[in-house]
């Protein structure tokens, strides 16, 4: 038994999509946790709250409003559509946008919390010692807030690997374009090849295994160095 | 004379801070007072670390006014604080650098190897924050913010977090930094012993207010200021060793026409040692008595009295230009017929190295 060429496809297209979602949202991710670390604006709660909305929201409302927004209807559509670009809907580029929105939390979280852990004193200290703000961030924030960084990487990658719901939703089933692995298995489940499935299936098991495993690992050996 | 100035006004919930200070910018200036009085506040007000309206000049360099806020990593000063706060993804080699790389090499004052040395840093150097103890983590967060050339050293009290023995280790390294570098110190701490060894000014904050401002001795012993009413009040006389009785392990030390003995040999002939008189250990007569056990006996005047505790009180004396606390009964003063200008004999029962 082995994978299909359309199965392979699209084993590699949703490890394209992984990787360059999470490139996108430690970018992302990392100044906006900066900022929800550090700042006293009132926005600060209401920020949180739409941070973390992917975590309790369906994924199919999510999509469902992101299709509509990104749509040659939408706001942003329109607009893209005004400045003559294609939209986003059914192509790679919106399952791109989606994934990045329904992974915000789970980089956004790790981070906060390293750099929330690291507190204020490292940075003090490193100001005492002529560092300025970005010296402080590169150089004290960045590599105690280590953990955070990595803890927030293999989420987002493993969050995005197991994305269904936007995708269905916004991408649809293209191959080669949308039709990454969650989608794959539920086409051969609609199409009764169930030996296909538990192969995709399986290996998305092991796959999240190994990855919190590994996590484990690696919080655990942070935990035990003491400081 | 260049001095450390400064003025702020800061109001923070139920504290507010109002402090207008001058300090020489040389020497060891002691921010005393109690816990929340408002020394730390000042200190990190100081290091631009906190942001209060008012105004601050550092050997005539505006670091602070109204127009101006010079920030933290511009401030040529070392800050060490309560707890060492080594950076514990650095090794201690990379901690001491990492200051020292955003110096200039032209701007630096200070040489590397002078700060290894003072603070016996060589062996403690290829290894990692976590592996030292309380009192060598200190250590390091000193030299690291010597290497960082400040032109002021803040502490916040470095020793408060450390246990009895640690402390004990660290004050010689201190003592050897004051005597060793030109750079001004401003010194935080609630422990009067450390003020006592260390200080040679004083600032005295209470409640946000600064009470006092001026030389450590006078500091000590006005009546009017809460130090000389503690149980512990002392003077401290900074002396010349003179002499060694070898045979009877007697020191001679002097300042001016006051010659003082204290057990132990210190020092050796020419040194300066900073000795300590406790209020309690020095008593009065009118005149020289013949035979007694006490060696120091000092002929005095008496400057002013205070009332101290129930049944107490304190006498300030004057030796020359060296000043005496003694705290005897209320009974005692008025039997001898107390007041300012009375000749007295002030018997010292026990001098101490501070």
């Amino acid at each position: 038994m082995s994978l299909t060429e359309a199965d392979t496809s699209a084993i590699l297209l949703t490890l394209k999509l992984a990787a360059i979602t999470t490139a996108l949202l430690m970018l992302i991710a990392t100044p906006l946790a900066w900022w929800l670390t550090h700042t006293h604006a009132r926005l600060r709660a209401g920020v949180t709250a739409l941070v973390s909305l992917p975590l309790v929201l369906p994924p199919t409302v999510l999509g469902f409003y992101l299709l509509v927004l990104l749509g040659p209807k939408g706001a942003v559509g329109h607009g893209m559509q005004q400045l003559g670009l294609s939209t986003l809907p059914f192509t790679f580029a919106g399952l791109v946008v989606g994934s990045v929105v329904f992974s915000l939390p789970f980089a956004v979280q790790p981070l906060a919390n390293a750099f929330a852990a690291i507190g204020t004193r490292p940075l003090e200290v490193a100001a005492t010692l002529r560092a300025s703000p970005w010296d402080r961030f590169a150089s004290v924030a960045i590599p105690l807030a280590r953990p955070g960084f990595i803890t927030a990487a293999v989420l987002a990658f493993a969050h995005t690997v197991g994305e269904f719901g936007v995708v269905l939703m916004l991408g649809g089933n293209i191959p080669d374009q949308t039709r990454v692995l969650s989608v794959a298995i539920y086409d051969h489940v609609e199409a009764l090849e169930y030996a296909d499935a538990h192969l995709l299936s399986a290996g998305l098991v092991a796959f999240s295994f190994l990855v919190l495993l590994m996590l484990g690992r690696y919080s655990g050996h942070w935990q035990r160095t003491p400081t | 004379m260049s001095r450390i100035e400064g003025r702020f006004r800061a109001t923070l919930g139920e504290f507010s801070l109002d402090a207008d200070f001058s300090v020489p910018s040389h020497g060891v200036t002691a921010l005393f007072g109690q816990s929340g009085s408002g020394k730390t506040t000042l200190l990190r007000l100081i290091a631009g670390l906190a942001r209060a309206p008012g105004r601050l000049v550092v050997d005539g360099d505006v670091w602070q006014d109204d127009s101006v806020f010079v920030p933290t990593h511009r401030r040529a000063l070392g800050y060490v604080f309560q707890e060492a706060s080594l950076f514990p993804h650095l090794s201690v080699r990379a901690n001491l650098e990492y200051g020292w790389k955003r110096v200039p090499s032209g701007e630096r004052t200070i040489q590397w190897d002078e700060v290894v040395d003072w603070l016996e840093l060589a062996p403690l150097i290829a290894l990692q924050p976590h592996q030292l103890s309380g009192g060598q983590r200190q250590r390091v967060a000193i030299g690291r913010a010597l290497l960082s050339c400040p032109r002021l050293l803040l502490m916040d009290e470095p020793m408060a977090a450390l246990d009895t023995g640690a402390r004990a280790d660290i004050l010689p390294y201190l003592e050897r930094l004051h005597h060793a570098l030109e750079l001004p110190l401003l010194y935080v701490s609630h422990a009067l012993d450390e003020v006592t060894r260390l200080a040679d000014h004083l600032l005295l904050i209470e409640a946000g207010r600064l009470v006092y401002q001026g030389p450590l001795t006078e500091g000590l012993t006005r009546l009017d200021l809460p130090l000389a009413h503690r149980d512990i009040a002392a003077t401290i006389v900074d002396a010349t060793v003179i002499a060694h009785d070898r045979t009877l392990q007697l020191t001679h030390v002097a300042r001016g026409p006051v010659v003082l003995e204290l057990p132990g040999l210190h020092g050796s002939p020419g040194a300066s040692l900073r000795v300590r008189v406790a209020a309690r250990d020095v008593s009065l007569t009118l005149a020289m008595p013949q035979q007694t056990s006490i060696l120091n006996l000092l002929p005095a005047r008496v400057i002013e009295l205070a009332d101290d505790a129930p049944g107490q009180v304190l006498v300030r004396l004057a030796l020359d230009d060296t000043v005496l606390l003694a705290r005897i009964t209320r009974k005692s003063a008025l039997l001898l017929g107390l007041r300012p200008g009375t000749p007295v004999v002030a018997q010292v029962k026990s001098v101490a190295v501070a």
